[in-house]
């Protein structure tokens, strides 16, 4: 049965004759999404809309909606495909709460993101309007249901006839909307023309050159019929940054940091989202003097690293939450043999294949602890695009100087989302030593540990002098196995002893906002810009709300007993599943809590309380902002 | 001797002239049980690396979880003492990075063709330039007698204690049937001249280099080689020019089949035990890609990486 959607609800035809004057609204900050099926290439077209924002001088950050499968079915609002792109006058830490502006090319995906609560109360939606008066009936009713669900909001609705304007130039429409589309805003942003054309042309230097002209002349077409039919504009000026600045996600961050710390081998094997790091590394390792060995398994993926770095390079492997699971017994191997690893989860949404294209923070556990027996080892987590840049440094180093491993949890949200940054400048003193086969010093032993540090010197095979026979089982300096209780104690307690030393020599967090107050909300990881964004919208409500964000997670960085016992309250906010401490079935006792906050209540002994959401995307400012009002400490002040 | 060692190749000229004798090889006592397998196959990989005259600090062993795994530790050379199936993976990492280091990886039949099956599948087709031993004894020895894949079939364990529920599998015929084969061949330990001369041909062969040793353990599958071991008529010896030659051997060995290790059909067929076991190279083709060479980049300077690296960053500055 058709529901007649009421009046108000119908979509503004857009009129036929040219905009007079359009009306410009400037804003300090927009967000806008570009929806599709898979394969119609919103995401390239959010793409490209993205880094010209940015090479305009905007703060961008774009987050990635994407369908599990490759092809799902059209027109289902599970197969919703684009992007979500946030930009500002300054810069974008996280993706907002809601989207301003959505271009849709059929109203399922649009449903969907209206279902997620993605679209603000008076987002305007472009949306493709063929399907209304589509010739078969299903789809017109799909269409006239989907504007009744639509409907009682302040939406503003602009129908687009995407289809039959790109049909007047190609046969196929499908593939050609999305340049239709970035016309659009192009117009609508009012991006610079000239930085789109040639981002444009940089997707086709392997392609003929009348592919890239039809996909100029649909762009052109699009920026043309928003001329003609749309009556505002939205300008988000643009502040031309005082230092060189880039823009990237954080898989090509991790790829590219991994070769200015001078790594020379990556093992992988496939698994989402980790991948594109490697596909990457794959393009522009080799010119490096590096390689991508593609594994039979995530196990010889991590076996094959290990193999390197103890041959004397600093190898590394890059994962997800489940190719962690599998290398469990090969980080062990890495930490009781004291060979230095670098091992990269780029945390997706679990347990077991759980939500492989979206984002969660619930492998911190594991990277933590996942090793039967004792294994010490270094986690740490990059916040930001630029610091997964820079972690790879800086894990590269600490593997050599402590032995050890080094896990770098990223996670979905930095690993497809494509944020600006202040432009790094690597240096020579980023990239690992040149192997030195030089002949070990006489009577110089495998493990001879410093005994106050742990620390001891590392042997390569190829050194005159030094053989010595690594192995996973208990052993004493000489690498000679002992299963005695001196021997087995003494190992522990040395390699224990080594995140002792890094831990002192780590400076305490910063607090940012007060260095006291009613709450203090700890994160880690990609949740950053959010917390924080949410922490200053606080904070002007007169909350006395702090927040600090940790990169080490193991050893854990000092001071946070002494910080936390300055606030009335702490609060971690975590993309992982905690019990909902509101529903009376939870008790102290029984609620499971989420991981930072179990770490940090049995770090500090303090009652640490959390906030945790499992969405399957990235956190919003606005929902942080009210689990903070909801979480102030009675009495606190307002 | 560390001491001679390392005064002597401090010196470039003499490190060349250094002439290594057994002794050289010999690391920690043995602790495998009295009369077992492994003993004389140690004792033939220390004179090949004799023979050979490898720098003990040119050469890592590899090895996974067994009785045969703890090779290493008796070896003079660097070690790496793995985990149960992996070596093969630790292995490849070692001479992908580093092909000047003499390779050798040492399996047991659980470590290669049970746990670690998928690594030895695809280190057959990576071809890197290596020697892989498989010291097969039919039994889980180590965790004190469960069946392993190579059990015949009926022989009680702990885990089967009625007998071998399947047949075993053929870990040469299972090796030939992969992709890039590149050197496969079959030896016993009870005949040490013929481990030692199977040894060497792999170690001179350029690619990957497996071999399955017959190897007696004493404890818990005395009887699964007794028969060949009293019996050499049971025994053929595949002998070619391009194979495994030992003169001594012939008087004893009346059976024998004149094989080209070159024909893969032929070897595919021999490799099916039709009551013989048959010893020597089945397979050799030098012709594949060897993966260390096909993946070689040319290694770059601080410098050089840190340009290059700068006009990457370009790719993506805004």
């Amino acid at each position: 049965m058709r529901i007649a959607a009421p009046a108000a609800l119908l979509p503004d035809k857009a009129s036929e004759t040219p905009a007079a004057v359009a009306t410009v609204t400037t804003l300090p900050g927009h967000t806008l999404e570009v929806v599709s099926d898979s394969g119609e290439g919103a995401q390239r077209c959010a793409q490209i809309f993205g880094t010209v924002s940015a090479k305009m001088g905007n703060g961008i950050w774009t987050v990635e909606i994407i369908p599990a499968e490759i092809q799902p079915p059209p027109r289902h609002p599970t197969s919703a495909s684009g992007n979500r792109v946030r930009i500002g006058t300054g810069a974008v830490t996280n993706w907002g709460d809601a989207a301003d502006l959505i271009v849709a090319f059929n109203e399922q995906a649009l449903l969907q993101r209206f279902r997620l609560g993605a679209l603000a109360d008076d987002a305007i939606i472009l949306i493709e309007d063929m399907w209304a008066t589509h010739a078969d009936p299903q789809i017109r009713n799909a269409w006239d249901d989907a504007m009744e669900e639509l409907g009682g909001r302040s939406f503003r609705f602009i129908n687009v006839p995407m289809e039959e304007q790109c049909l007047t130039i190609v046969d196929n429409a499908r593939l050609g909307k999305n340049m239709f589309a970035l016309g659009l805003l192009t117009c609508i942003y009012g991006r610079d023309l000239d930085l789109v054309r040639d981002a444009i042309a940089q997707g086709f230097l392997k392609k003929a050159k009348s592919a890239l002209q039809t996909n100029l002349d649909l762009f052109e077409l699009g920026h043309r019929w928003a001329e003609q039919h749309i009556d505002f504009r939205i300008a988000v000026p643009a502040v031309k940054p005082d230092r060189a600045m880039v823009a990237m996600n954080g898989n090509q961050a991790i790829a590219l940091g991994s070769i200015a710390a001078g790594m020379e081998l990556c093992a992988m094997y496939p698994i989402t989202p980790a991948t594109s790091a490697s596909h990457y590394l794959s393009d522009v390792f080799e010119k490096f003097g590096g390689i991508v060995h593609q594994a039979e398994d995530e196990i010889a993926a991590i076996g094959v690293a290990l193999g390197s770095s103890f041959a004397g390079k600093v190898a590394f492997t890059i994962t997800s939450g489940p190719g962690l699971a599998l290398k469990t017994e090969f980080i062990a191997l890495a930490i009781m043999t004291e060979t230095p690893l670098v091992l990269v989860d780029v945390q997706r949404g679990g347990p077991s294949t759980g939500l492989p294209t979206k984002v969660e923070q619930s492998d911190l556990l594991a990277a933590l602890y996942g090793q039967p027996g004792d294994a010490p080892h270094v986690v740490m987590a990059p916040a930001t695009m630029e610091e997964c840049f820079l972690c790879m440094t800086t894990a590269r180093r600490i593997a050599e100087a402590l032995r050890t491993v080094v896990i770098v949890l990223s996670d979905a949200n930095l690993a497809s989302g494509v944020q600006r940054f202040p432009r790094p400048e690597p240096s020579e003193h980023w990239l690992a030593q040149p192997l030195d086969l030089a002949p070990v010093r006489d009577g110089l032993r495998p493990y001879d540990w410093d005994p106050q540090r742990g620390v001891s010197p590392r042997i390569v095979p190829g050194q005159p002098g030094g053989m010595f026979t690594a192995t996973g089982l208990s052993h004493d300096e000489a690498s000679h196995v002992g299963y005695t209780p001196d021997v087995h104690e003494r190992g522990c307690q040395m390699r224990s002893r080594k995140l002792a030393l890094f831990q002192q020599m780590l400076e305490p967090p910063a607090v940012n906002g007060d260095p006291t107050g009613d709450l203090l909300v700890v994160g880690w990881g990609s949740t950053l810009g959010a917390i924080e964004e949410a922490v200053e919208r606080a904070r002007q409500e007169g909350l006395s709300v702090s927040s600090l964000h940790l990169r080490f997670l193991s050893p854990l960085e000092p001071g946070l007993k002494e910080i936390f016992q300055r606030f009335g309250k702490v609060m971690t906010i975590e993309i992982n599943y905690s019990d909902d401490p509101t529903d009376p079935f939870f008790t102290s006792e029984n609620r499971r809590r989420g991981q930072l906050c179990w770490l940090l209540r049995a770090h500090t002994l303090v009652d640490v309380d959390c906030w945790t959401r499992v969405p399957g995307e990235p956190l919003r400012p606005g929902q942080i902002l009210q689990a903070i009002r909801e979480s102030m400490p009675q009495g606190g002040s307002r | 001797m560390s001491d001679l060692c390392c005064s002597l190749l401090s010196s470039t000229p003499d490190s060349e002239e250094r002439e290594w004798t057994i002794s050289d090889y010999e690391a920690a006592l043995a602790r495998w049980c009295p009369g077992c397998g492994d003993h004389a196959i140690l004792a033939a990989v220390q004179r090949m690396l004799e023979a050979e005259q490898l720098p003990p600090e040119q050469t890592v062993f590899v090895s996974g979880i067994g009785c045969a795994s703890r090779f290493p530790h008796y070896v003079r050379a660097y070690g790496f003492h793995g985990i149960h199936g992996r070596a093969l993976p630790i292995a490849t990492g070692v001479k992908l990075r580093r092909p000047d280091l003499n390779v050798f990886v040492v399996m047991g039949d659980g470590d290669c063709c049970s746990i670690g099956a998928a690594h030895w599948i695809h280190s057959i087709r990576y071809n890197l330039d290596m020697v892989a031993l498989m010291l097969d004894n039919g039994v889980y020895g180590l965790t004190k007698n469960q069946t392993s894949p190579t059990s015949p079939r009926g022989l009680p364990s702990n885990t089967q204690p009625r007998g071998a529920i399947l047949p075993p599998l053929n870990p040469i015929s299972a090796t030939l049937g992969v992709a890039n084969a590149s050197f496969v061949a079959q030896t016993a330990d009870w005949l040490p001249a013929h481990v030692f001369a199977t040894l060497r041909e792999a170690f001179r062969h350029h690619g990957f280099a497996f071999v399955r040793v017959l190897q007696r353990c004493p404890k818990y599958t005395e009887n699964i080689f007794s028969t060949l071991v009293h019996d050499p008529g049971l025994v053929e010896l595949m002998v070619h020019p391009d194979g495994v030659v030992v003169p001594e051997l012939d008087r004893m060995f009346k059976n024998k089949v004149q094989h080209d290790p070159a024909d893969l059909d032929a070897a595919r067929r021999l490799a099916v035990s039709d009551g013989n076991v048959r010893l020597g190279v089945f397979y050799r083709n030098e012709t594949h890609p060897v993966y260390e060479e096909t993946r070689a980049v040319p290694a770059r300077s601080a410098g050089e990486k840190l340009a290059l690296l700068n006009t990457e960053l370009d790719r993506y500055a805004v």
